[in-house]
């Protein structure tokens, strides 16, 4: 019964998830007439510095999001219950917009002669360089991803016990305390997944780094593109960037997890 | 006797537009058992979670040992609490749990392990310091509570129905238990219960509530013996509660006789409540009796037996070491101090 009613998920699972990983792989350990090869995988080699450009990119995002998106979901959560619904929605209409538009929009704000440039101009400063930077990358992942960090968080400090906290603030625990020995130790399993759904997206993200970073701020995600859609055409050396990628996302979740692991293992044994 | 250390005036709490607390006046004194005793609903958590800091009174003050304290936080009393659904940290340990006020309050490590080894041993949990909170019966968790309260030796200790989860045996022992603390360690105890027993084994005073309401508070022999109205007679114990007629002072007339007894004060030819508890009603022959009635049943309960006894269409209940044969008619009395007579209620105030 059970097989029975599973398998129309694995039918699937085996269609998009499973089938996609092999031709990807076989992709990536073959040539152009299809004989096995290393070679895409050691031509990778070559763009370590832009790995290690993306990885760093997305490290900071994913920090900036978490340090912005926790006080932000705490507060929400210890809001009237009648109110975090609104709220919660109002955090999220953003993420109705289509994701090109809010990148171009901010592509408008940033420019030489966008608003903000305007804006300081009147008051007699600027114009500065905002669009094109490294700065503008970071902006607009964290502007793009943040919501995947509220929500994690918010649902799992909205489940923590009212009656928790306030049994803490009896034995001793100021407001400050309170969070610091109550509402994080208990909310890390919100952290681990709001990072999770940030990390992943950011670290493979193009187009955002294309339009505010400028054409010469590549990322791993438009090297990707690049060999699947640009001039450089190589489906193959596409297929490599993508595995070794996966690769490095593999065994950053698997440290995140460890971390975790270990998190819990303390409390059984201590 | 000793000088209060907990007074509220005048608390009332709303939410929405039901109130909860109506007008709450109340004083306790220091190293004081006070019970509070009602039904469901009827504001016995929120008149502890004003007392511990977690509610702030719509009108009224709090006062603890002459000061204000309508908002001071419950990390600045003095106050510990047992909840009524525990809230432990689902985090950490057994052990942990029980020395969190104490590492907050920065113990010495030793003094924490002596601390909280005792707290295990009296609470029965030794050998369960590892133990998640998730791996604990109901009433462990609750016993855990208690110690994790307990251990602080607070000034006052607020429990909100801690033994509610025990079986009868450990319940009973835990009452023991609790009541020797209190007195060795000279805290305050504001306890919570639905128990009636409970409460008038326990406690130095009883608050009855009902509806948002402070009945009556005494001692559990008053509240027993001198209930002052219906409702607290009803409900501490088992009673038989009629309407009446007070004569003069000293007399009161139920049931179309009259009847001498002690109250004096509630006017001539009032309507009154009058409770007769069925321990203090003697069987005796018709003949003699003012009041018969035919016995409908009759139940064996141990140390007495529970009779049930109709006469002017008022069904008696009676308790007596000797049983009556059902059907038959039978005579019964008592004496003018056994009578108690209270005024009517008014109608939900
Ligand atoms: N946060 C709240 N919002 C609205 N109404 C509430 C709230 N808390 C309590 N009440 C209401 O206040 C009344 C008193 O509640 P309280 O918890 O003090 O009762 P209680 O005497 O402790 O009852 P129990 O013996 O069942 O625990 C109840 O009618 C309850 O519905
Ligand atoms: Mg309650």
């Amino acid at each position: 019964m059970k097989k029975l009613t599973s398998a129309p998920y694995l039918l699937w699972m085996a269609i998009f998830v499973v089938v996609p990983l092999f031709m990807v792989a076989y992709f990536a350990f073959t040539d152009q007439s299809g004989a096995f090869t290393l070679e895409n995988i050691i031509k990778t080699g070559q763009y370590t510095p832009i790995f290690v450009k993306s990885i760093a990119f997305a490290a900071i995002s994913t920090a900036i999001c978490l340090l912005l998106a926790y006080p932000l979901s705490y507060i929400l959560s210890t809001m009237k219950v009648s109110y975090q619904g609104t709220m919660l929605l109002i955090i999220m209409l953003p993420m109705w917009m289509n994701f090109l538009l809010r990148t171009y929009a901010w592509q408008t704000l940033l420019g030489n002669n966008g608003i903000i440039n305007n804006l300081l101009g009147v008051i007699g400063i600027g114009p500065f360089k905002l669009l094109n930077t490294n700065g503008a990358v970071i902006l607009g992942m964290v502007y793009d991803y943040i919501p995947f960090m509220i929500l994690p968080l918010y649902t799992v400090m909205a489940k923590i016990d009212k009656s928790i906290i306030e049994a803490a603030e009896d034995l001793g625990c100021s407001r400050i305390q309170s969070i610091i020995k109550i509402t994080v130790p208990l909310s890390i399993p919100g952290i681990i997944s709001g990072i999770t759904m940030v990390f992943v997206p950011a670290i493979s993200t193009f187009i955002i780094s294309k339009m505010l970073g400028g054409s010469s701020n590549l990322l791993i995600g438009d090297l990707i593109e690049m060999q699947f859609l640009g001039n450089s055409y190589n489906p193959n050396l596409g297929a490599g960037i993508a595995f070794v990628l996966m690769i490095i996302i593999l065994i950053v979740m698997a440290v995140i997890n460890l971390i975790d692991k270990s998190d819990s293992d303390d409390k059984v044994l201590m | 006797m000793e000088k209060n250390i907990i007074s509220l005036r005048n608390v009332s709490v709303t939410y929405g537009d039901e109130t909860v607390l109506k007008n709450i006046n109340l004083d306790i004194r220091d190293k004081e058992f006070v019970t509070f005793l009602g039904p469901s609903g009827c504001g016995k958590t929120t008149t502890l979670r004003i007392i511990g800091g977690f509610l702030t009174p719509d009108t009224g003050t709090v006062t603890f040992e002459d000061t204000q304290i309508n908002n001071v936080p419950p990390y600045k009393r003095n106050i510990n609490t047992v909840f009524q659904k525990y809230a432990l940290f689902p985090h950490l340990n057994v052990y942990e749990n029980i020395a969190f006020g104490l590492k907050l309050k920065k113990f010495k490590k030793d003094e924490i392990h002596k601390r909280v080894s005792d707290m295990l041993r009296l609470v029965n949990l030794t050998g369960y310091e590892k133990r998640n909170i998730a791996q604990l019966s109901g009433g462990q968790q609750q016993r855990v509570a208690i110690a994790r309260a307990l251990v602080n030796h607070p000034k006052v200790l607020l429990l909100d129905e801690p033994l509610g989860a025990l079986d009868l045996k450990l319940r009973k022992e835990m009452q023991r238990e609790l009541k020797k603390i209190q007195q060795q360690l000279e805290i305050t105890f504001i306890y919570v219960t639905h128990d009636q027993e409970e409460a008038l084994t326990m406690s130095d005073t009883v608050i009855v509530m009902n509806n948002g309401n402070i009945q009556q508070i005494g001692t559990p022999v008053d509240i027993y013996n001198e209930p002052v109205n219906a409702f607290v007679a009803d409900f501490i114990g088992e009673s038989n509660i009629m309407n009446g007629i007070m004569v003069r002072d000293r007399l009161v007339n139920i049931f179309g006789h009259d009847f001498e007894c002690v109250d004096t004060g509630f006017g001539e030819n009032n309507p009154v409540d009058v409770v007769i508890r069925p321990e203090d009603i003697r069987l005796i022959s018709p003949d003699d009796a003012k009041l018969c009635g035919k016995v409908t049943s009759v139940i064996f309960k141990g140390v007495h037996y529970e009779m049930t006894i109709v006469s002017d269409d008022f069904t008696w209940l009676v308790h007596s070491t000797k049983a009556a044969e059902v059907n038959s008619v039978v005579g019964m009395e008592f004496d003018p101090y056994d009578i108690q007579i209270m005024n009517k209620m008014e109608e939900d105030k």
